[in-house]
Protein backbone atom coordinates (compact mmCIF):
# COMPACT_ATOMS: atom_id res chain seq x y z
CA UNK A 1 0.00 0.00 0.00
CA UNK A 2 1.25 3.44 -0.85
CA UNK A 3 2.33 6.53 0.98
CA UNK A 4 -0.57 8.87 1.58
CA UNK A 5 -0.62 12.27 3.17
CA UNK A 6 -3.51 12.92 5.49
CA UNK A 7 -1.78 13.91 8.71
CA UNK A 8 1.21 15.45 6.95
CA UNK A 9 -0.71 17.06 4.10
CA UNK A 10 0.36 20.56 5.10
CA UNK A 11 3.89 19.73 6.25
CA UNK A 12 6.37 21.41 3.94
CA UNK A 13 3.49 23.08 2.08
CA UNK A 14 2.38 25.78 4.48
CA UNK A 15 4.52 28.28 6.36
CA UNK A 16 4.10 27.33 10.04
CA UNK A 17 4.70 30.96 10.97
CA UNK A 18 1.86 32.34 8.83
CA UNK A 19 -1.70 31.37 9.45
CA UNK A 20 -2.77 32.75 6.07
CA UNK A 21 -0.94 29.91 4.36
CA UNK A 22 -2.92 27.48 6.47
CA UNK A 23 -6.20 29.24 5.69
CA UNK A 24 -5.40 28.88 2.00
CA UNK A 25 -5.34 25.10 2.54
CA UNK A 26 -8.88 24.85 3.98
CA UNK A 27 -7.61 25.87 7.41
CA UNK A 28 -10.31 26.30 10.06
CA UNK A 29 -13.02 25.23 7.60
CA UNK A 30 -13.59 22.02 9.55
CA UNK A 31 -14.05 23.92 12.79
CA UNK A 32 -16.45 26.29 11.08
CA UNK A 33 -18.39 23.38 9.62
CA UNK A 34 -18.59 21.63 13.00
CA UNK A 35 -19.76 24.77 14.78
CA UNK A 36 -22.30 25.87 12.19
CA UNK A 37 -23.63 22.68 10.63
CA UNK A 38 -23.19 19.95 13.23
CA UNK A 39 -24.29 19.29 16.79
CA UNK A 40 -21.59 18.06 19.21
CA UNK A 41 -23.22 14.63 19.05
CA UNK A 42 -22.97 14.63 15.26
CA UNK A 43 -19.27 15.47 15.46
CA UNK A 44 -18.76 12.54 17.82
CA UNK A 45 -20.80 10.23 15.58
CA UNK A 46 -18.65 11.23 12.60
CA UNK A 47 -15.42 10.49 14.47
CA UNK A 48 -16.83 7.22 15.75
CA UNK A 49 -17.93 6.19 12.27
CA UNK A 50 -14.50 7.01 10.88
CA UNK A 51 -12.93 4.31 13.03
CA UNK A 52 -10.06 6.61 14.05
CA UNK A 53 -7.95 5.04 16.79
CA UNK A 54 -5.36 6.60 19.10
CA UNK A 55 -1.98 7.06 17.46
CA UNK A 56 0.18 7.30 20.56
CA UNK A 57 0.41 3.56 20.97
CA UNK A 58 -2.79 2.64 22.81
CA UNK A 59 -5.10 2.43 19.83
CA UNK A 60 -8.30 3.25 21.71
CA UNK A 61 -11.23 4.36 19.54
CA UNK A 62 -11.11 8.14 19.51
CA UNK A 63 -14.84 8.75 19.00
CA UNK A 64 -15.72 6.41 21.84
CA UNK A 65 -13.40 8.28 24.19
CA UNK A 66 -15.02 11.54 23.17
CA UNK A 67 -18.48 10.13 23.67
CA UNK A 68 -17.62 9.02 27.20
CA UNK A 69 -16.38 12.51 28.01
CA UNK A 70 -19.41 14.12 26.40
CA UNK A 71 -21.73 12.00 28.53
CA UNK A 72 -19.83 12.67 31.75
CA UNK A 73 -21.55 15.26 33.86
CA UNK A 74 -19.85 18.54 34.66
CA UNK A 75 -19.51 21.97 33.18
CA UNK A 76 -15.72 21.94 33.45
CA UNK A 77 -14.02 19.60 30.99
CA UNK A 78 -10.60 19.53 29.37
CA UNK A 79 -8.89 18.56 26.15
CA UNK A 80 -5.22 17.64 26.36
CA UNK A 81 -2.99 17.20 23.33
CA UNK A 82 -0.25 14.80 24.31
CA UNK A 83 2.98 16.19 22.84
CA UNK A 84 5.18 14.37 25.32
CA UNK A 85 6.72 12.30 22.59
CA UNK A 86 9.19 10.29 24.65
CA UNK A 87 9.01 6.84 23.11
CA UNK A 88 12.49 5.90 21.96
CA UNK A 89 12.88 6.43 18.23
CA UNK A 90 9.72 8.53 17.85
CA UNK A 91 9.97 12.00 16.37
CA UNK A 92 6.86 12.31 14.19
CA UNK A 93 5.09 14.73 16.54
CA UNK A 94 8.16 16.95 16.55
CA UNK A 95 7.97 16.99 12.76
CA UNK A 96 4.25 17.79 12.88
CA UNK A 97 4.57 20.57 15.45
CA UNK A 98 7.50 22.08 13.55
CA UNK A 99 5.62 22.13 10.27
CA UNK A 100 1.89 22.41 10.95
CA UNK A 101 0.88 23.61 14.41
CA UNK A 102 -2.40 25.02 13.08
CA UNK A 103 -4.14 21.74 12.32
CA UNK A 104 -3.53 20.63 15.89
CA UNK A 105 -5.04 23.83 17.25
CA UNK A 106 -8.09 23.53 15.02
CA UNK A 107 -8.54 19.89 16.02
CA UNK A 108 -8.40 20.74 19.72
CA UNK A 109 -11.13 23.32 19.26
CA UNK A 110 -13.29 20.76 17.44
CA UNK A 111 -12.70 18.25 20.23
CA UNK A 112 -13.62 20.92 22.76
CA UNK A 113 -16.89 21.62 20.97
CA UNK A 114 -17.66 17.91 20.78
CA UNK A 115 -17.23 17.10 24.46
CA UNK A 116 -18.23 20.50 25.85
CA UNK A 117 -14.83 21.79 26.97
CA UNK A 118 -13.87 25.43 26.82
CA UNK A 119 -10.19 25.03 27.33
CA UNK A 120 -7.33 22.66 26.89
CA UNK A 121 -3.64 22.08 27.20
CA UNK A 122 -0.82 21.04 24.98
CA UNK A 123 1.59 19.06 27.14
CA UNK A 124 4.95 19.59 25.49
CA UNK A 125 7.99 17.60 26.54
CA UNK A 126 10.87 19.67 27.95
CA UNK A 127 13.19 18.28 25.28
CA UNK A 128 11.06 20.11 22.69
CA UNK A 129 11.28 23.48 24.44
CA UNK A 130 12.62 24.92 21.19
CA UNK A 131 9.14 24.41 19.68
CA UNK A 132 7.37 26.39 22.40
CA UNK A 133 7.65 29.78 20.80
CA UNK A 134 6.26 28.81 17.42
CA UNK A 135 3.38 26.95 19.05
CA UNK A 136 2.50 29.97 21.14
CA UNK A 137 2.64 32.19 18.09
CA UNK A 138 0.37 29.84 16.15
CA UNK A 139 -2.22 29.95 18.93
CA UNK A 140 -1.84 33.73 19.11
CA UNK A 141 -2.43 34.12 15.38
CA UNK A 142 -5.57 31.99 15.48
CA UNK A 143 -6.91 34.00 18.42
CA UNK A 144 -6.08 37.31 16.78
CA UNK A 145 -7.91 36.32 13.63
CA UNK A 146 -10.94 35.51 15.75
CA UNK A 147 -10.87 31.89 14.60
CA UNK A 148 -10.51 30.36 18.01
CA UNK A 149 -13.10 30.58 20.75
CA UNK A 150 -11.24 27.98 22.76
CA UNK A 151 -8.42 28.55 25.25
CA UNK A 152 -5.24 26.59 24.77
CA UNK A 153 -2.40 26.73 27.29
CA UNK A 154 0.89 25.01 26.84
CA UNK A 155 2.35 23.09 29.78
CA UNK A 156 5.88 21.82 29.58
CA UNK A 157 7.21 18.62 31.05
CA UNK A 158 10.54 18.44 32.83
CA UNK A 159 12.17 15.30 31.51
CA UNK A 160 10.14 12.18 32.31
CA UNK A 161 9.20 9.55 29.74
CA UNK A 162 6.39 8.19 31.87
CA UNK A 163 4.52 11.53 31.61
CA UNK A 164 3.50 10.47 28.10
CA UNK A 165 1.19 8.02 29.87
CA UNK A 166 -2.10 9.84 30.22
CA UNK A 167 -2.63 9.63 33.97
CA UNK A 168 0.99 10.53 34.76
CA UNK A 169 0.65 13.40 32.30
CA UNK A 170 -2.32 14.79 34.22
CA UNK A 171 -0.44 14.47 37.50
CA UNK A 172 2.36 16.47 35.92
CA UNK A 173 0.00 19.23 34.73
CA UNK A 174 -1.34 19.35 38.28
CA UNK A 175 2.21 20.08 39.41
CA UNK A 176 2.91 16.70 40.96
CA UNK A 177 5.37 13.86 40.46
CA UNK A 178 4.51 12.15 37.18
CA UNK A 179 3.27 8.97 38.78
CA UNK A 180 0.59 6.72 37.34
CA UNK A 181 -2.94 6.85 38.73
CA UNK A 182 -5.00 3.79 39.46
CA UNK A 183 -7.77 3.21 36.93
CA UNK A 184 -10.76 3.31 37.05
CA UNK A 185 -11.80 6.08 37.11
CA UNK A 186 -10.73 6.72 33.53
CA UNK A 187 -9.93 10.26 32.38
CA UNK A 188 -13.14 10.76 30.30
CA UNK A 189 -15.11 10.49 33.55
CA UNK A 190 -12.54 11.83 36.03
CA UNK A 191 -9.31 13.26 34.68
CA UNK A 192 -7.50 16.53 35.16
CA UNK A 193 -8.48 17.98 38.55
CA UNK A 194 -11.07 15.19 38.68
CA UNK A 195 -12.91 16.72 35.71
CA UNK A 196 -13.86 14.82 32.54
CA UNK A 197 -10.80 14.95 30.29
CA UNK A 198 -9.77 13.77 26.87
CA UNK A 199 -6.10 13.10 26.23
CA UNK A 200 -5.28 12.56 22.56
CA UNK A 201 -1.95 12.11 20.88
CA UNK A 202 -0.91 14.94 18.55
CA UNK A 203 -1.15 12.67 15.51
CA UNK A 204 -4.64 11.43 16.44
CA UNK A 205 -5.90 15.01 16.58
CA UNK A 206 -4.25 15.86 13.26
CA UNK A 207 -6.77 13.54 11.56
CA UNK A 208 -9.84 15.30 12.94
CA UNK A 209 -10.26 18.30 10.59
CA UNK A 210 -9.95 16.08 7.50
CA UNK A 211 -12.54 13.65 8.83
CA UNK A 212 -14.97 16.49 9.52
CA UNK A 213 -14.44 17.99 6.05
CA UNK A 214 -14.28 14.82 3.96
CA UNK A 215 -16.57 12.68 6.06
CA UNK A 216 -16.20 9.42 7.94
CA UNK A 217 -16.78 7.37 4.80
CA UNK A 218 -13.79 8.85 3.08
CA UNK A 219 -11.55 8.03 6.06
CA UNK A 220 -13.11 4.63 6.50
CA UNK A 221 -11.99 3.52 3.06
CA UNK A 222 -8.33 4.01 3.90
CA UNK A 223 -6.57 1.19 5.72
CA UNK A 224 -7.67 -2.21 6.96
CA UNK A 225 -10.70 -3.61 8.77
CA UNK A 226 -9.55 -2.60 12.24
CA UNK A 227 -7.05 0.10 11.32
CA UNK A 228 -8.47 3.05 9.46
CA UNK A 229 -6.47 5.88 7.98
CA UNK A 230 -2.75 6.36 7.79
CA UNK A 231 0.11 6.20 10.27
CA UNK A 232 3.12 8.44 10.53
CA UNK A 233 6.26 6.41 11.12
CA UNK A 234 9.59 7.59 12.50
CA UNK A 235 12.37 5.57 10.93
CA UNK A 236 15.89 5.56 12.38
CA UNK A 237 18.90 3.31 12.87
CA UNK A 238 20.64 1.43 10.06
CA UNK A 239 18.91 3.03 7.09
CA UNK A 240 20.09 5.33 4.32
CA UNK A 241 17.08 7.63 4.56
CA UNK A 242 15.95 8.07 8.14
CA UNK A 243 12.93 10.29 8.63
CA UNK A 244 9.18 10.60 8.85
CA UNK A 245 6.96 8.62 6.47
CA UNK A 246 3.17 8.49 6.33
CA UNK A 247 1.72 5.24 5.02
CA UNK A 248 -1.73 3.77 4.67
CA UNK A 249 -2.33 1.44 7.62
CA UNK A 250 -1.75 -2.15 6.65
CA UNK A 251 1.32 -1.32 4.56
CA UNK A 252 4.11 -3.83 4.99
CA UNK A 253 7.15 -3.23 7.17
CA UNK A 254 9.30 -4.07 4.14
CA UNK A 255 7.87 -1.16 2.13
CA UNK A 256 8.77 1.26 4.88
CA UNK A 257 12.14 -0.11 5.86
CA UNK A 258 13.60 -1.31 2.57
CA UNK A 259 11.73 0.53 -0.18
CA UNK A 260 11.42 3.95 1.43
CA UNK A 261 14.16 4.18 4.06
CA UNK A 262 16.54 2.07 1.95
CA UNK A 263 17.78 -0.32 4.60
CA UNK A 264 20.13 -3.14 3.63
CA UNK A 265 21.19 -6.36 5.33
CA UNK A 266 18.49 -6.01 7.95
CA UNK A 267 18.79 -8.33 10.93
CA UNK A 268 15.84 -7.09 12.99
CA UNK A 269 13.49 -4.17 13.44
CA UNK A 270 12.21 -2.72 16.69
CA UNK A 271 8.69 -1.44 16.03
CA UNK A 272 7.07 0.81 18.64
CA UNK A 273 10.17 1.87 20.51
CA UNK A 274 11.25 0.67 23.93
CA UNK A 275 7.84 -0.77 24.73
CA UNK A 276 7.43 -2.12 21.20
CA UNK A 277 8.21 -5.45 19.57
CA UNK A 278 11.37 -6.81 18.01
CA UNK A 279 10.85 -8.58 14.69
CA UNK A 280 13.48 -10.68 12.91
CA UNK A 281 14.12 -10.07 9.21
CA UNK A 282 12.04 -13.02 8.09
CA UNK A 283 8.96 -11.21 9.39
CA UNK A 284 9.67 -8.11 7.29
CA UNK A 285 6.44 -8.68 5.33
CA UNK A 286 4.33 -8.09 8.44
CA UNK A 287 1.64 -5.45 7.81
CA UNK A 288 1.78 -2.40 10.05
CA UNK A 289 -1.61 -2.11 11.72
CA UNK A 290 -3.39 -2.31 15.06
CA UNK A 291 -4.14 -5.96 14.29
CA UNK A 292 -0.44 -6.75 14.05
CA UNK A 293 2.21 -4.32 15.31
CA UNK A 294 2.23 -0.56 15.43
CA UNK A 295 2.78 1.17 18.77
CA UNK A 296 3.85 4.80 18.44
CA UNK A 297 5.16 4.17 14.94
CA UNK A 298 8.82 4.19 15.95
CA UNK A 299 10.78 1.95 13.61
CA UNK A 300 14.39 1.33 14.59
CA UNK A 301 16.24 -0.73 12.02
CA UNK A 302 19.22 -2.90 12.97
CA UNK A 303 21.52 -4.51 10.43
CA UNK A 304 23.48 -7.72 10.58
CA UNK A 305 26.40 -6.11 12.44
CA UNK A 306 24.21 -5.57 15.51
CA UNK A 307 23.99 -7.65 18.62
CA UNK A 308 20.48 -8.37 19.90
CA UNK A 309 21.60 -8.47 23.55
CA UNK A 310 22.97 -4.92 23.20
CA UNK A 311 19.62 -3.76 21.86
CA UNK A 312 17.60 -5.41 24.60
CA UNK A 313 20.00 -4.24 27.30
CA UNK A 314 19.88 -0.64 26.08
CA UNK A 315 16.10 -0.80 25.93
CA UNK A 316 15.68 -2.18 29.44
CA UNK A 317 18.21 0.27 30.82
CA UNK A 318 16.00 3.04 29.45
CA UNK A 319 12.80 1.56 30.89
CA UNK A 320 14.32 0.99 34.33
CA UNK A 321 15.45 4.60 34.45
CA UNK A 322 12.09 5.90 33.34
CA UNK A 323 9.89 3.69 35.51
CA UNK A 324 7.98 6.05 37.79
CA UNK A 325 8.49 3.67 40.69
CA UNK A 326 4.93 3.56 41.87
CA UNK A 327 4.31 -0.15 41.37
CA UNK A 328 6.74 -2.87 42.40
CA UNK A 329 6.48 -5.18 39.35
CA UNK A 330 7.76 -2.44 37.07
CA UNK A 331 10.15 -0.71 39.46
CA UNK A 332 11.86 -3.91 40.62
CA UNK A 333 11.21 -6.05 37.54
CA UNK A 334 13.04 -3.75 35.15
CA UNK A 335 16.03 -3.62 37.53
CA UNK A 336 16.23 -7.40 37.81
CA UNK A 337 16.02 -7.73 34.04
CA UNK A 338 18.96 -5.39 33.67
CA UNK A 339 20.96 -7.39 36.17
CA UNK A 340 20.33 -10.55 34.17
CA UNK A 341 20.96 -8.92 30.79
CA UNK A 342 24.21 -7.48 32.08
CA UNK A 343 25.35 -11.01 32.87
CA UNK A 344 24.55 -12.10 29.33
CA UNK A 345 26.29 -9.11 27.81
CA UNK A 346 29.44 -10.19 29.66
CA UNK A 347 29.06 -13.82 28.62
CA UNK A 348 28.21 -14.77 32.17
CA UNK A 349 24.56 -15.75 31.77
CA UNK A 350 23.15 -18.58 33.88
CA UNK A 351 21.03 -21.49 32.66
CA UNK A 352 18.45 -20.53 35.25
CA UNK A 353 18.21 -17.01 33.78
CA UNK A 354 16.52 -18.42 30.70
CA UNK A 355 13.79 -19.76 32.94
CA UNK A 356 13.57 -16.68 35.18
CA UNK A 357 13.24 -14.15 32.33
CA UNK A 358 9.92 -15.47 30.96
CA UNK A 359 8.58 -15.98 34.47
CA UNK A 360 9.44 -12.44 35.50
CA UNK A 361 8.03 -11.14 32.22
CA UNK A 362 4.67 -12.76 32.96
CA UNK A 363 4.46 -11.19 36.40
CA UNK A 364 5.31 -7.75 35.05
CA UNK A 365 2.81 -7.98 32.20
CA UNK A 366 0.03 -9.15 34.49
CA UNK A 367 0.50 -6.87 37.44
CA UNK A 368 2.10 -3.57 36.38
CA UNK A 369 -0.10 -0.52 36.70
CA UNK A 370 0.51 1.00 33.28
CA UNK A 371 1.79 0.34 29.82
CA UNK A 372 5.41 0.93 30.76
CA UNK A 373 5.68 -2.06 33.08
CA UNK A 374 3.23 -4.15 31.10
CA UNK A 375 5.20 -3.76 27.87
CA UNK A 376 8.71 -3.59 29.31
CA UNK A 377 9.21 -7.36 28.93
CA UNK A 378 8.42 -7.35 25.18
CA UNK A 379 12.00 -6.89 23.99
CA UNK A 380 13.10 -9.69 26.30
CA UNK A 381 10.31 -12.05 25.26
CA UNK A 382 10.74 -11.31 21.54
CA UNK A 383 14.51 -11.68 21.58
CA UNK A 384 14.22 -14.96 23.51
CA UNK A 385 11.77 -16.20 20.93
CA UNK A 386 13.58 -15.13 17.75
CA UNK A 387 17.21 -14.95 18.84
CA UNK A 388 17.45 -17.53 21.57
CA UNK A 389 20.89 -18.68 20.49
CA UNK A 390 22.26 -15.21 21.23
CA UNK A 391 21.42 -15.92 24.87
CA UNK A 392 22.46 -19.57 24.86
CA UNK A 393 25.87 -18.72 23.46
CA UNK A 394 26.53 -16.50 26.42
CA UNK A 395 25.82 -18.87 29.24
CA UNK A 396 28.83 -19.12 31.52
CA UNK A 397 28.70 -22.90 31.91
CA UNK A 398 28.95 -23.22 28.15
CA UNK A 399 32.15 -21.27 27.96
CA UNK A 400 30.85 -17.76 27.62
CA UNK A 401 30.89 -15.37 24.72
CA UNK A 402 30.85 -16.72 21.22
CA UNK A 403 30.70 -13.98 18.65
CA UNK B 1 0.53 31.22 35.28
CA UNK B 2 -1.76 33.36 37.35
CA UNK B 3 -3.54 34.29 34.21
CA UNK B 4 -4.08 30.63 33.43
CA UNK B 5 -5.58 30.11 36.84
CA UNK B 6 -8.02 32.95 36.38
CA UNK B 7 -9.08 31.43 33.11
CA UNK B 8 -9.45 27.97 34.47
CA UNK B 9 -10.94 28.16 37.94
CA UNK B 10 -10.43 24.79 39.50
CA UNK B 11 -10.28 22.99 42.76
CA UNK B 12 -7.16 21.34 44.10
CA UNK B 13 -5.00 24.16 42.79
CA UNK B 14 -2.12 25.34 44.96
CA UNK B 15 0.18 22.70 43.61
CA UNK B 16 -0.80 23.53 40.06
CA UNK B 17 1.97 26.09 39.68
CA UNK B 18 4.64 24.04 41.43
CA UNK B 19 6.39 22.61 38.42
CA UNK B 20 6.50 25.98 36.70
CA UNK B 21 7.77 27.71 39.85
CA UNK B 22 10.52 25.13 40.24
CA UNK B 23 11.58 25.62 36.63
CA UNK B 24 11.64 29.39 37.04
CA UNK B 25 13.68 29.13 40.24
CA UNK B 26 16.13 26.79 38.54
CA UNK B 27 16.46 29.15 35.60
CA UNK B 28 17.36 31.93 38.01
CA UNK B 29 19.92 30.18 40.17
CA UNK B 30 20.89 27.10 38.21
CA UNK B 31 19.51 24.61 40.72
CA UNK B 32 16.98 24.13 43.50
CA UNK B 33 18.54 24.75 46.88
CA UNK B 34 16.99 23.64 50.17
CA UNK B 35 16.17 27.25 50.85
CA UNK B 36 14.34 27.62 47.54
CA UNK B 37 12.39 24.43 48.10
CA UNK B 38 11.26 25.54 51.56
CA UNK B 39 10.32 28.96 50.25
CA UNK B 40 8.23 27.56 47.42
CA UNK B 41 6.52 25.09 49.76
CA UNK B 42 5.53 27.92 52.08
CA UNK B 43 4.31 30.15 49.28
CA UNK B 44 2.01 27.44 47.93
CA UNK B 45 1.11 26.15 51.39
CA UNK B 46 2.04 22.55 50.63
CA UNK B 47 4.41 20.20 52.49
CA UNK B 48 8.15 20.60 51.86
CA UNK B 49 8.35 16.87 51.17
CA UNK B 50 5.93 17.25 48.26
CA UNK B 51 8.04 19.98 46.72
CA UNK B 52 11.20 17.94 47.21
CA UNK B 53 9.42 14.94 45.74
CA UNK B 54 8.63 16.83 42.55
CA UNK B 55 12.07 18.47 42.40
CA UNK B 56 13.75 15.05 42.42
CA UNK B 57 11.32 13.25 40.10
CA UNK B 58 12.06 15.09 36.87
CA UNK B 59 15.41 14.70 35.18
CA UNK B 60 15.51 18.33 34.05
CA UNK B 61 15.31 19.58 37.63
CA UNK B 62 18.32 19.47 39.92
CA UNK B 63 18.75 19.85 43.67
CA UNK B 64 22.51 20.18 43.25
CA UNK B 65 24.44 23.07 41.69
CA UNK B 66 24.98 22.56 37.97
CA UNK B 67 27.13 24.16 35.33
CA UNK B 68 26.05 27.22 33.40
CA UNK B 69 25.61 25.26 30.19
CA UNK B 70 23.99 21.87 30.51
CA UNK B 71 25.03 19.40 27.86
CA UNK B 72 22.72 16.43 27.45
CA UNK B 73 23.99 13.83 25.01
CA UNK B 74 21.38 11.28 23.97
CA UNK B 75 22.29 7.74 24.94
CA UNK B 76 19.20 5.94 23.63
CA UNK B 77 19.25 3.23 20.98
CA UNK B 78 18.92 5.26 17.74
CA UNK B 79 21.80 7.54 18.74
CA UNK B 80 23.79 4.57 20.09
CA UNK B 81 23.51 2.98 16.63
CA UNK B 82 25.02 6.15 15.17
CA UNK B 83 28.05 6.07 17.46
CA UNK B 84 26.87 8.29 20.30
CA UNK B 85 29.64 6.70 22.36
CA UNK B 86 32.24 8.48 20.24
CA UNK B 87 30.39 11.72 20.89
CA UNK B 88 30.31 11.06 24.62
CA UNK B 89 34.04 10.37 24.52
CA UNK B 90 34.81 13.55 22.63
CA UNK B 91 32.80 15.67 25.09
CA UNK B 92 34.75 13.97 27.89
CA UNK B 93 38.04 14.80 26.20
CA UNK B 94 37.11 18.37 25.34
CA UNK B 95 35.93 19.19 28.84
CA UNK B 96 38.01 16.81 30.96
CA UNK B 97 34.96 15.57 32.84
CA UNK B 98 32.79 12.45 32.86
CA UNK B 99 29.00 12.27 32.49
CA UNK B 100 27.36 13.50 35.69
CA UNK B 101 30.16 15.97 36.39
CA UNK B 102 30.57 19.73 36.10
CA UNK B 103 33.71 21.54 34.96
CA UNK B 104 35.64 23.18 37.84
CA UNK B 105 34.94 26.64 36.40
CA UNK B 106 31.21 25.89 36.47
CA UNK B 107 30.85 26.55 32.77
CA UNK B 108 29.64 23.12 31.68
CA UNK B 109 27.62 20.31 33.19
CA UNK B 110 27.78 17.07 31.23
CA UNK B 111 24.89 14.63 31.36
CA UNK B 112 23.57 11.72 29.39
CA UNK B 113 19.89 11.75 28.58
CA UNK B 114 17.22 9.51 27.14
CA UNK B 115 15.74 9.88 23.66
CA UNK B 116 15.31 13.54 22.69
CA UNK B 117 13.37 12.82 19.50
CA UNK B 118 16.08 13.73 17.01
CA UNK B 119 16.74 10.14 15.92
CA UNK B 120 16.53 11.00 12.21
CA UNK B 121 19.57 13.20 12.70
CA UNK B 122 21.44 11.06 15.20
CA UNK B 123 23.69 11.34 17.09
CA UNK B 124 22.14 14.32 18.84
CA UNK B 125 22.39 16.36 22.02
CA UNK B 126 20.82 19.31 23.77
CA UNK B 127 22.78 22.21 25.17
CA UNK B 128 20.37 24.01 27.47
CA UNK B 129 17.27 24.32 25.25
CA UNK B 130 18.92 24.00 21.86
CA UNK B 131 19.22 20.81 19.88
CA UNK B 132 22.39 19.85 17.96
CA UNK B 133 22.24 17.04 15.45
CA UNK B 134 24.34 14.89 13.11
CA UNK B 135 27.20 15.24 15.57
CA UNK B 136 30.81 14.38 14.91
CA UNK B 137 33.80 14.83 17.23
CA UNK B 138 34.86 17.77 15.07
CA UNK B 139 31.46 19.40 15.43
CA UNK B 140 31.53 18.89 19.20
CA UNK B 141 34.77 20.78 19.45
CA UNK B 142 33.34 23.66 17.40
CA UNK B 143 30.03 23.80 19.25
CA UNK B 144 31.65 23.83 22.69
CA UNK B 145 33.89 26.71 21.65
CA UNK B 146 30.87 28.85 20.83
CA UNK B 147 29.28 28.35 24.26
CA UNK B 148 29.67 31.26 26.60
Amino acid sequence: MPEKKVVLRNCGVIDPKRITTYLARDGFKALKKALSEMTPEQVIEEIKASGLRGRGGGGFLCGLKWELARKSKGDEKYIIANADEGEVGTFKDRHILENDPFTLIEAMAIAGYAIGAKSGYIYLRAEYHYLLDSLKKAIGQAKKKGLLDFDIDIREGAGAYVCGEETALMESIEGKRGEIRYRPPFPPSRGLWEKPTIINNVETLMNIPRIILNGANWFNQIGTEESKGTKVFSVSGDVKRPGVYELVLGSRLKELVEDLALAEKVKMVQVGGATGRILPYDMIDTPLSFETILGSGAVIVLDKSRDVIDVVYKTLEFLAEESCGKCAPCREGTEVMIEILERFSKGEGLESDLRILPELSNVMMLSSLCGLGQAAPYPVIDSLQYFRSAYENRIREKGGVMI
Amino acid sequence: MNKAREKLPIQGKGQEDLLELLKEAQNRSGYLSEKTIVKIAKSLDIPISDVYGVATFYSFLSTKPQGKNIIRVCKSLPCFLKNSETIIKSVEEELGIKPGETTPDGKFAFQLTNCIGACDKAPAMLINNDVYTDLTPRKISQILKTCE
